[in-house]
C-alpha cells in the first residue's frame, strides 16, 4: 500500500470516526428509525402471518427458472480445466486435440481470451463484486491450485466436458506458500471493512491475570466450502453490444458493474438477472465462471452456458478460511467477567481483502471490565476465501461461547446464569445503547421450552445404553445491517401496487414476506402486490449480504411510500373527501388513502387516479444513509439448546433434540422465518460435528471437492428442530424487523461441543468434532 | 467421459461374448459412470448386463443363490435374506442412499473401486491404482479414511462396500463365466491385496463375468455394525460383520469381517481363530480383537481405527451373545 493511500485511508478513518461521534450524540430523531415505522404498532394485518411462498408453486412444479436453464438458440457449453499446482506459470498448453474433438466449436486459454481489466475485489468500490482481484485468464500465470487455464466451448455439455479432459498443460511450479505452519511467522494485523480488526477496553491482560478464576483456551475452525444445492451457473449472451446475463446472484448490480470495469463498458451495457437462485450463503457473488462465461461469448460470437460442476464451486468459489483463536476469560467468584480476551489467526489470499472476521459476536456479548480482541492474518496461495454465513460470528462464537461454558464449569454457575450475569446495559465497547436486546428473555423462554433444568450438571452422568447424553447451551448473535445506497421503485395502479428493487431471492422468502410488507404499508390484499427484483436493471443495489436486504427494502420503500403519498395527494383535487389533507395527516387503508384519525375520510387510489385521469404513478425512493447504525449498538441474539448423544463405544457424535430461541425484532412471516432458523441451525450442526475442506498442504488442492466427500448434514443427522423467537420488535428499523438469514449458525456449533461436554466430560476445542476426537 | 460404444447383452453367454477387449461390463452403473465421468475408467465399450441374473433363490443345501444382477435393495428386502442373514440385509441397507441402492447391482457392488480422494483426482494427484508405478499421494495426504490392514507401500486404500463385508462373513462363493466356462471364486479370494500392484484388484480375468452370489446355510444369529462420521451416506470407518453359533456357553462357529479397514473385506481369521471353541465374554472378545489386529499399522490420519475397530468388534460379539433382542 503507498503512502498516499495510507494517508487517504487515515483521513476517511479520521473523518469517518468524527462523523460516528456526531451521530451517536444526535437525537433520536434525526437518525433513521429515530421515528419508529408506523407499520411496527399494526397487530392484524399481513405482517407476522404466516403466508406461503409465493414462488412455491412455480418451484414445486418446476417452472421456476434458474440460470441454467434459459434456452438461447445457437448456444454452446463451456466446461473448464483447472490447474493442478498451486504456484508458477503455464510453460505448454496444447489445444489440438481438444479442438479436434467432435462438436467443439472454440477452445479458449489465455492466449485467445479477450484482454480485460483484473475484476475490483469484493469492498474496493460500493459495487465491486470480485472474489479477488487477480486477472482472469489473461496470462501464463498460476496463482492457485484449481485456478481455470482453459475453457472449451462445445455443441453439447458432454463434447465439453471430454474435450476438455483433452487439454494438456504443463507447468513450471514456483515456490508457494501452502500450509497454515509456514506461514505463522509472517501473521499480520487484519483489516475489515476499512477496519482493523483490532479492540481494546482497559487493560485486559492485567485484569486477567488478578481475576479469581481463568479460562484460557484454543480453539480451532476448519476451512469450508460453499455447497448451495444449485451449482453456479451463467447463460450468457452479447446482444448489440449488450452483456446479457442470467445468474444465479446475491448481488446482480454489482456484478453488472464490475463486468463493465472489466470488460471496459458501462455498467447499464451489462444486464444481469437473476429470478431464483437455489442457495447463497455468501458464494454466489462473482467469481471467474461470469467472467469466463462472458469473455467466451465475445471470443466466439454465440451465446454460451457455463454450469459449474461440483467440484468447480470447490475449485474456484472461495469458501470460509480456518482460523485459531485463543479465549481468555477472567471472572470474579460471581461470575462477572473481569477479562474477556479473544485473539488469534485466520488465513487469507494476497489477492483478496477478507480475514473472518471472529472476533464480532465478542464486541457486544458481555459486560466485561476488559477487552481485547485481535484478528492477525497470514496469506496463502490458495483460493480466496469468502463470505460464508455469518462470517465471524459463526466460528467466533464457537470459540467464545465454548469458554463460557468452560468458565461456568470451573464457577460452579449454571451456563445460563453465568451469561445472563454478564448482560451489559450498553454497548460494551462504543457505549452506545442497545436499540432493543431481549437475550434474556430469549434466554428464560428457550430453558424452559427445552426443559434445561432436566440437565445434569456433573458431566458423564446419564447414559442410556450405550449412548451417554448430555445437554449444552450457547448464545449466538448476529448484526443488524443496512448497507447504503438501497433505492425502490413503487408503481401504483387502480388494481394494485409493485415495487421493484434489485435485491434477490434466494429461496429465503424475500419475496413473499415483501409482498407483505407492502401491501400492509399500501392497505392493498395481497394478491394485488406485485415484487419485482433481482435484475440489474432495476433501482437498489440491495446486495443479498449480511443479513440486511428486509432493512434495505424496507428503507427504501418506507422513502418510496412517503414519495408517492404526496404524489397522491398533489393530484387529489378538491373532490376527494381528502382534500386539502398533508401527507403527515393521512394514512394507508382499504386500498386507498383515508385521514389518519378519521379513517371514515376514505377513498380509493382507483378513484384518485380515475379522476385524475392517470393510470399509474412511479415513484423512485431512496433509503436514508444507515446512520442508525452509528446511533446505537443494534444486535440480534439466539439462545441455543442442544441435546447431544454420544456412544460411549464408537465415539460417534448424534445430535438429538435443539432448540432456537431467538431475539431477532419483529418476525415478518413466521413460516419463512422459520425456515431461516432452522436452515441456519442445520448448517451449524455441519459446522459443528462435520464439514471440512481438505486442502493438501504439500500443494494446495482441495482433495474432496463432492458431497459425497465433503459431509454435510444428511436427514438423519437433524433431528427435531424447535424454534421460538421473543417477537419484540425493535423501535428502530424498518418494519421493527431485523435480519434473520444467518444468526442460525451462530452459537450453534458451542451449543453443539458444550452438549457432547456435558455428555462425555471430553471437551473438543477443534471442529468438526468427529468421533476420533472422542474415543 | 470419453466417447464409447454401448451393447445390451441380453444373457450371460452373450455378455461373455460380446465383451472384447476394452469392453466393461455395466451393471447399475452407480460407481462406474461416475469414474467414466471423472475420466479415470475410459471403457472403448459397454456391455449392458443390467437386468440379467436377477433374484435370489433357494438352494438345495438350503443357502441362497443371488443373481448377480440383482438390485441392492431387491436383496435386502427379500424375506429369506432378511429372515437367515439379517447381516446381509443390514450391511446393504448401512449403504449408500435408497436411490443408490434402488439402481446398484450385486456383481457392481463386488467390483466397485475405491473412494480415495487421491484415486479420484485423476488430474492433480498420483496415484499407483490409476497409473502403476506414479507413487502415492495418499501415504503423505489425507489418509483418515485408509486401511490399517493389507496395505503396502504402493496402496493404502480400502475397499468400500458393506454389502461385500458382509457376505465375506459368510462365506459367500462368488459364480463367474467366461467364454472358456464357469468357476467358482471364494469371495474372499475374489479381490487381491495390492503389494506393488495396487491397480489389479481382482482376480478375475479380462471378459470374465460375475454371473451370481451363492451362501451356504447360514449361522444362527448374524448381524452388522457400521461405524461412520453421519448417520447416513457416508463409508465406513469401520464396519463389523460377524455370525455365531453358540452350544453350552461356549462358541461352536464364528464368522468375523471387518470393513473400512482394508484393501478388501477382511475376514478376520485370526480373530475366529482365538474365539472358536472358546468362551464367551469381554475378555475372549477382547482378545480376539487384539489377535485381528496386532499386525494393523496406522498411517498420518487413522490410527484412531484401530481402537475403534477393537471396541465394535468387542460391542458386536457382545451383541450376537447377549440375549435376543
Amino acid at each position: 500500500m503507498s503512502i498516499a493511500k495510507d494517508a487517504k485511508g487515515l483521513a476517511q478513518g479520521m473523518a469517518q470516526s468524527l462523523m460516528a461521534k456526531a451521530v451517536a450524540l444526535a437525537p433520536d430523531n434525526w437518525v433513521p428509525g429515530g421515528v419508529p415505522d408506523p407499520l411496527i404498532g399494526r397487530q392484524h394485518g399481513h405482517l407476522g402471518r404466516a403466508v406461503s411462498r409465493i414462488d412455491g408453486p412455480l418451484k414445486v412444479s418446476g417452472t421456476a427458472r434458474f440460470a441454467a436453464d434459459f434456452p438461447m438458440s445457437d448456444m454452446v457449453y463451456a466446461a473448464i480445466v483447472f490447474s493442478t499446482i498451486a504456484k508458477g506459470r503455464i510453460v505448454r498448453l496444447d489445444t489440438v486435440r481438444a479442438l479436434a474433438a467432435d462438436g467443439v466449436v472454440e477452445v479458449m486459454t489465455y492466449r485467445n481470451a479477450p484482454r480485460l481489466a483484473p475484476p475490483p475485489a469484493f469492498m474496493s468500490d460500493p459495487k465491486a463484486a470480485g472474489g479477488d482481484s487477480l486477472p482472469v485468464m489473461q496470462d501464463d500465470q498460476v496463482h492457485w491450485n484449481g485456478q481455470p487455464v482453459a475453457v472449451v466451448l462445445a455443441q453439447t455439455q458432454e463434447q465439453a466436458n471430454h474435450a476438455a479432459s483433452l487439454v494438456d498443460v504443463t507447468y513450471e511450479s514456483a515456490p508457494a506458500v501452502t500450509a497454515f505452519e509456514d506461514a505463522r511467522a509472517n501473521a499480520r494485523p487484519a483489516m475489515f471493512m476499512g477496519q482493523p480488526l483490532h479492540d481494546e477496553k482497559g487493560k485486559a491482560k492485567a485484569a486477567l491475570d488478578a481475576s479469581a478464576v481463568r479460562i484460557d483456551a484454543t480453539y480451532r475452525t476448519p476451512r469450508h466450502n460453499h455447497n448451495a444445492i444449485e451449482l453456479h451457473a451463467v447463460t450468457v449472451t452479447w446482444q448489440d453490444d449488450v452483456l446479457r446475463i442470467h445468474d444465479a446472484s446475491q448481488l446482480v448490480s454489482h456484478t453488472a458493474w464490475s463486468l463493465g470495469q472489466m470488460f471496459g463498458i458501462p455498467e447499464d451495457k451489462v444486464i444481469v438477472t437473476s429470478p431464483y437462485v437455489g442457495g447463497g450463503f455468501g458464494g454466489k457473488c462473482m467469481w471467474q465462471h461470469h467472467v469466463l462465461a462472458a469473455a467466451a461469448a465475445q471470443l466466439c460470437g454465440r451465446p454460451v452456458r457455463l454450469v459449474l460442476s461440483r467440484e468447480g464451486v470447490y475449485r474456484l468459489v472461495g469458501g470460509r478460511s480456518l482460523t485459531e483463536q485463543q479465549v481468555s476469560l477472567g471472572a470474579d467468584a460471581d461470575g462477572r467477567l473481569k477479562a474477556l480476551i479473544q485473539r488469534g489467526l485466520t488465513a487469507k489470499t494476497p489477492s483478496n481483502v477478507m480475514p473472518e472476521p471472529f472476533i464480532l459476536a465478542a464486541r457486544s456479548s458481555y459486560a466485561a471490565e476488559t477487552i481485547e480482541l485481535d484478528v492477525h492474518t497470514v496469506e496463502l496461495d490458495l483460493l480466496a476465501n469468502t463470505f460464508m454465513r455469518a462470517p465471524g460470528e459463526s466460528v467466533g462464537t464457537f470459540a467464545l461461547e465454548s469458554a463460557m461454558d468452560e468458565l461456568a464449569e470451573a464457577l460452579n454457575i449454571d451456563p445460563i446464569e453465568l451469561r445472563i450475569r454478564n448482560e451489559p446495559e450498553v454497548d460494551p465497547l462504543n457505549g452506545l445503547p442497545f436499540s432493543s436486546r431481549r437475550i434474556v428473555d430469549a434466554w428464560r423462554a428457550g430453558a424452559q421450552a427445552f426443559g434445561w433444568e432436566r440437565r445434569s450438571v456433573v458431566p458423564a452422568s446419564r447414559r442410556e445404553g450405550e449412548w451417554l447424553i448430555g445437554m449444552g447451551c450457547a448464545k449466538g448473535t448476529y448484526p443488524y445491517y443496512r448497507m447504503p445506497g438501497g433505492a425502490a421503485r413503487l408503481t401504483l395502479t387502480p388494481k394494485g401496487a409493485s415495487v421493484g428493487i434489485a435485491a434477490h431471492e434466494m429461496g429465503m422468502g424475500t419475496a413473499t414476506a415483501q409482498v407483505q410488507v407492502t401491501a400492509e404499508r399500501l392497505g392493498l390484499p395481497i394478491e394485488a402486490v406485485d415484487f419485482e427484483y433481482g435484475a440489474s436493471t432495476l433501482p437498489g443495489p440491495v446486495l443479498a449480504g449480511g443479513s440486511q436486504q428486509t432493512a434495505a427494502i424496507g428503507a427504501a420503500v418506507i422513502a418510496a411510500h412517503r414519495l408517492l403519498i404526496k404524489e397522491l395527494l398533489g393530484i387529489i383535487g378538491n373532490d376527494s373527501p381528502l382534500a386539502g389533507l398533508k401527507p403527515d395527516h393521512v394514512a394507508c387503508r382499504d386500498s386507498g388513502l383515508c385521514k389518519r384519525d378519521d379513517p371514515e375520510r376514505h377513498e380509493t387510489y382507483a378513484s384518485i387516479l380515475a379522476r385524475a385521469g392517470q393510470n399509474s404513478i412511479e415513484v423512485v425512493g431512496e433509503g436514508p444513509p444507515p446512520l442508525e447504525l452509528m446511533h446505537w449498538s443494534m444486535h440480534s441474539h439466539a439462545a441455543m439448546f442442544c441435546e447431544a448423544r454420544v456412544n460411549a463405544i464408537t465415539g460417534e457424535p448424534r445430535v438429538s433434540r435443539f432448540l432456537g430461541s431467538f431475539d431477532c425484532g419483529r418476525i415478518l412471516n413466521p413460516k419463512t422465518a422459520t425456515s431461516q432458523f432452522r436452515g441456519g441451525i442445520i448448517m451449524g450442526l455441519g459446522l459443528a460435528l462435520m464439514e471440512e475442506s481438505q486442502i493438501d498442504e504439500r500443494n494446495g488442492r482441495v482433495m474432496n471437492p463432492s458431497l459425497s466427500a465433503y459431509h454435510v448434514p444428511v436427514h438423519m443427522d437433524v433431528p427435531e428442530i424447535d424454534v421460538i423467537w421473543t417477537d419484540i420488535p425493535d423501535p428502530h428499523t424498518p418494519m421493527g424487523a431485523r435480519g434473520i438469514g444467518e444468526i442460525g449458525i451462530t452459537g450453534t456449533a458451542a451449543a453443539v461441543a458444550n452438549a457432547i461436554y456435558n455428555a462425555t466430560g471430553k471437551r473438543v476445542r477443534d471442529l468438526p468434532i468427529t468421533l476420533d476426537k472422542l474415543l | 467421459m470419453t466417447p464409447l460404444r454401448y451393447a445390451r447383452a441380453v444373457d450371460a453367454q452373450d455378455a461373455v461374448l460380446q465383451a472384447t477387449t476394452g469392453a466393461t461390463y455395466l451393471g447399475g452403473g452407480t460407481n462406474l459412470v461416475d469414474l467414466m465421468r471423472e475420466t479415470i475408467e475410459r471403457p472403448e465399450k459397454l456391455v449392458d448386463v443390467s437386468g440379467l441374473a436377477v433374484g435370489v433363490e433357494e438352494t438345495e443345501n438350503g443357502g441362497l443363490m443371488i443373481g448377480a444382477g440383482t438390485r441392492n435393495t431387491a436383496i435386502a428386502a427379500h424375506p429369506l435374506v432378511r429372515q437367515r442373514y439379517p447381516v446381509l440385509a443390514r450391511a446393504i441397507l448401512a449403504g449408500a442412499s435408497a436411490q443408490i441402492r434402488n439402481m446398484a447391482t450385486a456383481g457392481g457392488n463386488l467390483l466397485q473401486r475405491t473412494r480415495c480422494a487421491y484415486f479420484y483426482d485423476e488430474s492433480g494427484s498420483r496415484c499407483n491404482k490409476r497409473q502403476p508405478g506414479q507413487g502415492c499421494d495418499a501415504l503423505g495426504g489425507f489418509n483418515r479414511n485408509h486401511a490399517i490392514l493389507g496395505a503396502s507401500d504402493a496402496c493404502v486404500a480400502v475397499h468400500p462396500s458393506d454389502m461385500a463385508v458382509a457376505l465375506a462373513s459368510l462365506d459367500a462363493v462368488v459364480h463367474t463365466r467366461t467364454s472358456k466356462g464357469e468357476r467358482q471364486i471364494a469371495l474372499t479370494e475374489l479381490h487381491r491385496l495390492p503389494g506393488d500392484h495396487p491397480d489389479i484388484e481382482t482376480v478375475l480375468e479380462p471378459g470374465e463375468l460375475v454371473t451370481g452370489i451363492s451362501l451356504p446355510p447360514a449361522l444362527p444369529r448374524s448381524t452388522y455394525r457400521k461405524v461412520r462420521d453421519r448417520s447416513s451416506y457416508a463409508f465406513a470407518l469401520v464396519s463389523v460383520a460377524g455370525a455365531i453359533d453358540l452350544a453350552d456357553g461356549h462358541i461352536r462357529d464364528v464368522r468375523l469381517a471387518l470393513g473400512g479397514v482394508a484393501p478388501r473385506p477382511w475376514r478376520a481369521y485370526r480373530a475366529e481363530d482365538v474365539l472358536r471353541g472358546g468362551p464367551i465374554g469381554k475378555v475372549a472378545f477382547a482378545a480376539a480383537a487384539d489377535a485381528e489386529l496386532s499386525h494393523a499399522q496406522a498411517l498420518r490420519d487413522n490410527g484412531f481405527k484401530i481402537e475403534l475397530a477393537r471396541r465394535t468388534i468387542v460391542a458386536v460379539l457382545d451383541e450376537l451373545t447377549g440375549d435376543p433382542a
